[in-house]
């Protein structure tokens, strides 16, 4: 479904000069099936975000491709939506006009494009909050809220960039839990950005797991956990220790630029 | 027993009689504003009527010149006279300077552009361009109301900059991502997120625009409030013309008060953010 090539980015310092720069990709490829949820790991500094916005459109590769059901990517389009850090929600917005800012932009009537959006509220359990503005909620319900506007659009392809960096333990696994509910019910592929292990392993059907300077592919790993997956018992169960120490072994490994491992 | 005891015990008595005296008025201070005012007028009303009226007059003379500089119709034509040179300079300040603010904030070339102009003319004190505005625009109402767009552009310029170059650039993505083009970022997120920013910068020109129109009525043609300034501190009719200063006070306090209601109308975030 998704397919990335050859995939490069260098950023470059001065933008005058042609040489030098730091390579944040290099030379990435993997593809996504259809409705996998697939987690992108690694330390910072790997490239991880860069490549998801390369996905989502907002930033130019230097060189390789990025295919959705084998149309190039060039731009931001409707078959994908971007989940950003923080949720990026618009604090002048009620929620339904959070949800519905990308049909807006893309020019859908407002009759039209309300009550899409009043039905995907509805389906990720936030009826009655159309009306409150983002401060006005709690994180869980923030974070419907921008699920909410990615789903409007119905997309091929969900991106989420690190969504709950910034949040405490417990909230994370209360927001974990609620995310996965959700994509069950919506079903999409998804791209997830993270940065801990246990979330990666948690989440994901397969766990790409990156290397930084360059930023490169070091492992990708099938978790094969049955779904659902509900909190405690999953995170205590052998599966998920021997993952998370696989993981770890591929994050410390040094050795050849790329390992493919698939856990048994 | 110790010495905090009798406080304590006096307190609830205190508190009790508060809300009962003033009903209304509430907060003590409140209270406090109006003991200060009434003192100041009784203190005023005392020393002004042993001074000879040429040099200074009391509230009571004040409020009694007023009936009839309304009835004259002196007052009204003269504040209607002013108001119209403020309203024509604000309107411009208002629309052209949202639009320069926007783009020097947005566009690099923009900025670069007109950065030292802004910066220098900001600085300059509007009085010494008079005789030149004189020039270019005579006497009559252009020439006011270019002294009063003057006066009032700089902080709506300013602070709709500094309110564009605060916009988070994670919030501009957020449009992007959608694939909206540059007039769909300003309008649905440079300009609402912008909004408390230039709301700020619009209150702040309303007294400099009240200060602009004064000046221009008093250095172009003498008219309206400026100008009813200038004809009875001639005429030593000092009563008028403290009525004329307080209609002045009275113009800025409403308008910057009007201006900081829409702030909380359009921005009410801003407010419970704050709150919270």
């Amino acid at each position: 479904m998704l397919e990335i090539a050859r995939l490069t980015k260098v950023f470059r310092q001065d933008a005058d000069r042609r040489e030098g720069g730091i390579c944040v990709i290099d030379d990435v490829s993997f593809a996504v099936r259809q409705n996998q949820f697939v987690c992108l790991l690694g330390p910072s500094g790997c490239g991880k975000t860069t490549l998801l916005r390369m996905v989502a459109g907002l930033t130019r590769p230097d060189a390789g491709t990025i295919r959705i059901d084998g149309r190039a990517v060039d731009r931001p389009g409707p078959d994908r939506s971007l989940v950003f850090q923080n949720y990026g929600l618009l604090p002048w917005r009620t929620v339904l006009g959070n949800v519905e800012i990308g049909l807006e932009i893309r020019g859908m009537k407002r009759a039209e494009r309300r009550e899409i959006c009043r039905r995907t509220i509805d389906r990720v359990g936030l009826s009655g909050f159309e009306d409150h503005y983002p401060h006005q909620l709690s994180g869980g319900m923030q974070q419907r809220t921008a699920l909410a506007r990615a789903f409007s659009k119905d997309p091929k392809l969900l991106l989420m960039d690190e969504p709950f960096a910034a949040v405490d333990m417990q909230t994370r696994e209360m927001l974990q839990d609620e995310l996965l509910k959700i994509w069950t019910a919506m079903r999409t592929t998804v791209l997830f950005v993270t940065h801990s292990i246990d979330e990666a392993i948690y989440l994901g059907d397969r766990v790409i797991v990156m290397a930084a300077r360059p930023g490169r592919v070091k492992a990708d790993v099938a978790t094969e956990m049955p779904r659902p997956r509900s909190g405690a018992d999953v995170k205590v169960s052998a599966r998920f220790d021997a993952l998370r120490k696989l993981i770890r072994g591929a994050l410390a490994y040094d050795g050849a630029p790329e390992l493919r491992v698939v856990a048994t | 027993m110790s010495v905090g005891d009798s406080p304590a015990a006096v307190r609830p008595l205190a508190h009790s009689l508060w809300p009962r005296l003033v009903p209304r008025l509430g907060s003590r201070d409140n209270l406090i504003r109006l003991a200060s005012v009434a003192v100041t007028l009784a203190a005023w009303e005392w020393y002004g009527r042993g001074v000879d009226p040429v040099f200074l007059s009391y509230p009571t003379a004040i409020v009694a010149a007023l009936p009839a500089m309304v009835a004259s119709g002196e007052l009204p034509a003269a504040l209607l006279s002013s108001l119209q040179s403020l309203a024509a300079g604000l309107a411009a300040a208002i629309v052209l300077g949202t639009m320069l603010g926007l783009a020097m904030g947005r566009y690099r070339t923009a900025d670069a552009a007109f950065t030292m102009q802004v910066s220098a003319l900001y600085a300059t004190p509007n009085v010494a361009l008079i005789p030149l505005l004189i020039l270019w625009f005579g006497l009559g109402l252009l020439s006011k109301i270019v002294i009063v767009f003057l006066a009032a552009v700089f902080p709506i310029v300013v602070n709709t900059y500094s309110g564009v170059r605060n916009v988070s650039r994670s919030l501009v993505e957020v449009a992007l991502a959608e694939g909206a083009n540059e007039p769909q970022v300003l309008a649905k997120i440079i300009v609402p997120a912008s909004l408390p920013f230039i709301m700020t910068g619009i209150r702040l020109s309303m007294g400099r625009a009240v200060v602009g129109m004064v000046v221009a009525e008093m250095f172009t043609a003498v008219s309206g409030l400026g100008g009813a300034i200038v004809a009875y501190g001639n005429a030593f009719a000092t009563a008028k013309l403290f009525v004329v200063i307080i209609v002045l006070a009275v113009l800025g306090v409403t308008l910057t008060e009007t201006v900081r209601l829409a702030e909380r109308r359009l921005a009410p975030w801003k407010e419970t953010e704050r709150a919270s």
